[in-house]
């Protein structure tokens, strides 16, 4: 099985997958991220569209308001 | 200035003159950081805020009753100039955009993200992190509540540093420790990354 790690968790990769997809099989459902793939800034508008390599490591960080 | 520092760490004063450091937002972290950053002897800050100060701001920025109605980021960068004239401040009162990121703060060494929205924060590390992925970005992201110090914590992932339980939100109420402790966290790593570096 290829994989990919996410916040520490290894979860499948599958062919075509996307940082949207990724999120739903995480079920993050918060709207608010910054999301790293391979320590690289993925913008939101690109959640669609970004697919993830094989292995990659992915970070995915809730913001919270206050301040 | 050589007497207000006669009390730093040895070698800080010098690197830390020569450092410039932005924060985006004067607010609960922003007004707290800028505070400590000035007090510790950076060179040069560039602080930018759209707000006036309000009552319900005083019980965690560092403002005065006085002050009321007035910009925060001037009554700020006047504040900051009582502590230390021979410091730099560059103040902006102004609505922040992902354009200031590549503009008004464009030489700074590092980024303090002081924002209360996590709207803002998202477009802000976004923005930096793309820009300048070698220069660090602090972001204050989970403050709220009081107590349970031992949630408080930095996660760092690359130049990105989360300072924070990063799962309270403002919702349940913010009080002065909190919001501070939090704040000097973003301002001390700001600190130790500038002593740190080359």
């Amino acid at each position: 099985m290829d994989t990919i790690t996410v916040n520490g968790n290894i979860i499948e990769w599958k062919d075509g997958m996307t940082v949207r997809g990724i999120l739903t099989v995480m079920k993050y459902s918060f709207r608010m991220l910054i999301v790293k793939i391979n320590g690289e800034i993925v913008k939101k508008e690109y959640y669609e569209t970004r697919t993830v390599p094989k292995g990659a490591e992915v970070n995915v960080i809730h913001l919270m308001s206050g301040g | 200035m050589i007497e207000i520092f006669s009390k730093n760490v040895s070698g800080m004063t010098e690197k830390l003159s020569r450092s410039t450091i932005a924060i985006a937002g004067c607010g609960g972290i922003g007004s707290n950081v800028a505070v400590s950053l000035v007090r510790a002897g950076i060179g040069k800050l560039i602080i930018a805020d759209m707000d006036i100060i309000e009552a319900s701001n005083l019980n965690r920025q560092y403002f005065f009753i006085e002050e009321i109605g007035k910009t925060k980021v001037l009554t700020l960068k006047s504040r900051l100039e009582n502590i230390n004239p021979d410091c730099e401040i560059i103040s902006y009162h102004k609505e922040l955009t992902r354009d200031d990121v590549s503009g008004i703060f464009s030489g700074a060494d590092i980024m303090i993200e002081a924002f209360d929205k996590a709207e803002s924060k998202q477009w802000l590390i976004e923005e930096w992190g793309f820009l300048y992925p070698d220069k660090p970005i602090i972001s204050g992201n989970g403050l709220s509540g009081c107590g349970n110090f031992e949630s408080i914590k930095i996660r760092q992932v690359g130049n990105i540093y989360f300072c924070g339980d990063g799962v309270t939100s403002f919702e349940i109420g913010l009080c002065s420790a909190r919001v501070a402790i939090v704040s000097n966290i973003q301002a001390n790593l700001a600190i130790e990354l500038i002593m740190n570096s080359k």
